[in-house]
């Protein structure tokens, strides 16, 4: 009940607010009045009569404003009040308020767009109904997400723990619509993958399970709403249309919805087709091959009411099924649920850190902003005094002083809120249409939502609230007397004071940041020039796929030979060589391998597992990559000859003892087949940068012959020219293969090295920001420290102090601060960088370079910081200061 | 006027709530009517009253409405509500006992303890 009459009393307050204050007016006004009746009636002329009452009333103000607080209503109304009057006190000092608003808006801008990234691909779920129960299936102790067909038709048709389980492949293909010729990324999906994503056609229909009878028996697209939109321009027509792929026909059944992108969270194929076509889509088919894990992801909903723990036993049990029925190709079969938005977690739990760490880096810099503003917050108070006392002394409770005060704080973090978040809503749109990768189909759609929007807003009243309590014991401590006597003291202390702690607390914070990217950039620079095992300047990869043309079986090596040759025949080109997946390319193959003694090949009693490449003998020769011992393949070592393959440094030492001793024995592979090692080459990266040394063989073509084709094409010609001169060399030999080139350098910056160039560059931002941050946090300090003690700089000059005196003096402070807060700040950077080493080859903070560089930054940003401050500290004219005072 | 005592804190609504039962007032009405019912002993500031008579009325203690002074004045008249009166009842009673309480404590002697 009475919280309702409180509401009525507010409301009324609220819209009929002039109405209740004139009351309140006419009421007061009537009592003096009254009482200046009575006065006169005692004798008094009506004049003094009325100033008596008035007198005797007390502080008519000050009655009025308490009677206001008493009926209530009174917070909106203070409110408009506040809001107006630090309006026009910010408008007072543009320039502390720019300052203010510009920092928030960074740093908030710098949260909402880490956090955006966070949202799209971590918090969100999947755009597919029912994601919640929606989980793919990991394998083994190292949670590999591929599984081969037979292994997941098993899964799929004896669980009893998913409504039906979906399986897909990623695969490059070539697109023939009759008018041009293109490159594509196909997600090959069993059947039942739209059904189990249980999603609906936007246009025509999906294939379905029941289409699916045998190899190439589905010859079908569906479109993604996005491929159809760009490369259709939104034809309805499109259904039933027959395109070639790989020069096979196949027909366009639909196309999907606008909002579903398949089930990858950063990645979008350009169109699904059928699994069971495999062999048309990419030359060869793995569906019959139980060992083959060539299958990226099987996923599929939980049935009701069944949890994942439940789950993962049913699939165990049939693992131990599988283990025993096929120990020859099924070794380690347990199994672990995880979301199937980021390819399970050996992807998703790097991006996970790395987006964590990120957010921590955006959060520390939100914080020094915080800090910064505080100190500003807390030297306009102290400015301030004289209004704040004069207040106090007028009968202004300091509730209500604060009150202002924080009002103040919060209109400025909102409006920096609101510019940081209208800032970082571009830059996520412009993420959202990057691709950052030309030669695989990655976008990262990152679009702000009303998530991001709230984070931005709490952040933004949070971070207020946080710099407008820095002034408020300076407040609370105000005597209006002693400051209306004596005028703002300063009090220069020699102690520690907030402030001074804040500026240290924000200078370490800078300090972290900026030691974490220069290790980031200096590990960059390193892996620029690292040892690869194969030498990537002035070469230019080509690759292609044969099986795009429609080559198959023998015309595979004979075309692929065909192509070397005319390559090497071009003018300039020194070596020609090919390799199906050149090294450090996403998505490198490996397999298990026996020693030779080993009778019993089932997965537990593998040597190794090597990297595998199947090469052309030029293949070393063309990547720079020298022989250590042993002799090169030939075109002799064909399928009629022995089986033989060149092996690395570390292969041979695992399996052989020695590279010396390696020449000349033998290993066997699963197919049961005794290889022979001919020579040895160098260790090199493989899949990743950061990867320890791996074994690797690689394989003659002639005897393992694959479709994927990349050329290594060494010339000192102008990219350019040669790009030309291949193009046209081979539409002469095929004009239907389509062929994708760039440098290998290119290639490496685009695959290798995206991930530590991705967390240079943030690093780089990040460090940027917490540098301005730190200049604008000094400066304030040191500007703020001067002009206060303009005054004694003035006689200690007019005493005759020297110059490096009277800096001392001034700003003395401000560097003893610097240096020790960049001093723990660097100690906090050390130890962080060791976290970057995971994705940044060679991060070691253990650099003298670093070291310097970091010392040599932050003594920078203090002479920069510091600059104007000191001129002015300098420049006082003793005279002038002590005439005006 | 220099031996006028200082009102405790919160005595001035239990005050205001007294003199408006004896009658509707005006707020300076309200003011004569305690110094009348006091012996003029207590000092209040004249505008110190408003705060409380504003605070009563949203409590619903007081209702107030527009009327004509006996000076042919416009003023607002206070009247008791129900749980105004109530109120009173119950802040007096409260009073008595703590100033018994307070009034037997002060005068006892040393032979009583």
């Amino acid at each position: 009940m009475k919280f309702l009459a409180y509401l009525r009393s507010l409301a009324t307050k609220f819209f009929h607010r002039s109405q209740t204050a004139n009351d309140m007016e006419d009421e007061l006004r009537s009592h003096i009045q009254l009482r200046a009746d009575d006065l006169e009636r005692s004798g008094l002329p009506r004049a003094e009569a009325e100033r008596r009452a008035r007198i005797e009333f007390g502080g008519y103000v000050k009655w009025k404003e308490e009677s206001h607080e008493a009926l209530g209503g009174h917070f909106m109304e203070t409110f408009v009040q506040d809001l107006r009057f630090s309006f026009r006190v910010l408008r007072k000092s543009p320039g502390f308020s720019i300052a203010a608003i510009l920092t928030l808006a960074v740093a908030i801008g710098a949260n909402a767009v880490v956090f955006g990234v966070l949202n799209a691909l971590i918090l969100r779920p999947l755009n597919v109904p029912q994601s919640e129960s929606l989980y793919a299936i990991e394998r083994g102790t190292d949670q590999a997400i591929n599984h081969s067909y037979p292994d997941y038709l098993d899964l799929r048709d004896r669980n009893r723990s998913f409504d039906s389980l979906a399986a897909y492949n990623l695969a490059p293909a070539g697109l023939d619509t009759g008018k041009d010729l293109s490159s594509v990324w196909v997600q090959e999906v069993t059947g039942n993958y739209f059904d189990v994503l249980m999603t609906q056609p936007y246009l025509g229909h999906f294939f379905h399970g029941s289409d699916e009878h045998g190899p190439n028996s589905a010859p079908y697209i569906v479109l993604p709403w996005a491929f159809w939109h760009s490369h259709f321009q939104d034809d309805r027509g499109v259904v039933g249309r027959v395109v070639q792929l790989n020069k096979h026909p196949f027909t366009i059944l639909g196309v999907g919805p606008p909002e579903f992108r398949g089930n990858l969270a950063f990645l979008s194929p350009d169109f699904w087709v059928p699994l069971v076509n495999q062999e048309q889509v990419e030359g060869w088919s793995s569906l019959n091959e139980r060992g083959n894990r060539g299958i990226l992801m099987v996923l599929g909903h939980l049935k009701p009411g069944v949890t994942p723990v439940q789950a993962v036993a049913d699939l165990n049990s049939i693992g131990g099924w599988l283990e025993k029925s096929y120990p020859k190709d099924d070794g380690q079969m347990t199994f672990s649920l995880t979301r199937p938005g980021l390819a399970g977690d050996w992807f998703g739990r790097p991006l996970r850190a790395f987006l964590a760490g990120m957010m921590l880096l955006a959060g520390l810099i939100l914080l020094a902003a915080c800090a910064n503003l505080g100190s500003l917050f807390a030297a306009r108070a102290a400015d301030r005094s004289r209004e704040v006392a004069l207040r106090l002394a007028l009968g202004s409770s300091r509730n209500r002083i604060l009150r202002q005060v924080f009002t103040e704080a919060v209109m400025i973090s909102i409006v920096g809120g609101a510019a940081g978040l209208a800032g970082s809503i571009v830059l996520l749109r412009g993420l959202s249409v990057w691709q950052p990768l030309e030669t695989a189909p990655i976008r990262v759609p990152v679009n702000p939502d009303a998530k991001v929007y709230l984070v931005a807003l709490l952040l933004a009243l949070a971070s207020g609230f946080l710099f407008g309590a820095v002034p408020v014991r300076q407040i609370l401590r105000t005597n209006p007397y002693e400051v209306v006597k004596a005028g703002s003291i300063v009090r220069v202390g020699r102690r520690m004071t907030v402030r001074d702690l804040l500026l240290v607390v924000q200078i370490a914070i800078c300090a972290v940041l900026v030691t974490s990217s220069m290790v980031a950039v200096r590990g960059l620079v390193r892996s620029l020039h690292s040892n690869f095992g194969f030498e990537p300047r002035n070469v230019m990869l080509v690759s292609t796929d044969m099986s795009m043309a429609g080559y198959s079986g023998d015309k595979v090596p004979a075309m692929q030979r065909r192509v070397i040759d005319a390559l090497a025949a071009i003018p300039g080109v020194k070596a020609v060589g090919s390799i199906d997946r050149p090294q450090l390319h996403y998505g490198a193959n490996s397999e298990i391998v026996f020693a030779d003694k080993t009778t019993d090949l089932r997965p537990a009693n593998a040597a190794a597992e090597p990297m595998t490449y199947k090469i052309s003998p030029e293949y070393f020769a063309a990547a720079g990559t020298p022989l250590l011992a042993g002799r090169a393949l030939t075109l002799h070592d064909d399928k009629n000859s022995p089986r033989v393959a060149i092996i690395n440094r570390e292969f041979a030492v695992k399996l052989f003892g020695s590279v010396n001793g390696a020449v000349d024995r033998y290993y066997k592979r699963t197919d049961r087949a005794r290889t022979q090692v001919v020579g040895i080459v160098d260790n090199g990266k493989y899949a990743s940068l950061t990867e320890d040394p791996q074994p690797a063989m690689f394989l003659p073509i002639l005897q393992a012959p694959t479709s994927a084709t990349t050329l290594i094409v060494r010339s000192n010609r102008d990219p350019q020219q040669l790009t030309a001169a291949i193009k046209s060399t081979v539409r002469n030999l095929d004009a239907g293969l389509p062929v994708d080139m760039c440098t290998w350098s290119q290639e490496l910056n685009d695959a290798a090295l995206f991930a530590s160039r991705m967390a240079t560059v943030s690093l780089g931002v990040m460090g940027a920001l917490g540098a301005m941050l730190a200049i604008t946090g000094i400066f304030g300090m040191a500007a703020y420290s001067v002009s206060k003690r303009l005054r004694e700089l003035g006689i200690r000059i007019a005493l005759g102090a020297q110059r490096n005196e009277v800096l001392q003096a001034a700003l003395g402070r401000a560097f003893k601060l610097l240096a020790f807060g960049s001093a723990v700040g660097l100690l906090l950077g050390l130890l962080a960088t060791k976290v970057l080493a995971f994705i940044v080859y060679e991060a070691t903070p253990r650099d003298p370079l670093v070291l310097a560089g970091v010392v040599l930054a932050m003594a920078l940003l203090g002479l920069v910081a510091t600059w104007i401050p000191a001129q002015r500290a300098l420049s006082v004219n003793p005279l002038i200061l002590l005439r005006e005072e | 006027m220099t031996d006028q005592a200082q009102l405790l804190p919160g005595t001035l609504d239990l005050l205001i709530l007294r003199a408006v039962s004896l009658g509707p007032l005006h707020g300076y009405g309200v003011l004569l009517r305690i110094g009348q019912i006091s012996g003029n002993a207590l000092l209040i500031e004249q505008g110190a009253l408003y705060p409380g008579l504003f605070r009563l009325v949203r409590q619903g203690l007081l209702k107030a409405s527009w009327g004509t002074s006996e000076n042919n004045r416009r003023a607002k008249f206070y009247e008791l509500t129900a749980p105004g009166r109530k109120r009173l009842r119950e802040e007096t009673e409260s009073w008595n006992r703590l100033a018994t309480a307070i009034g037997s404590a002060l005068a006892a002697q040393p032979e009583e303890v």
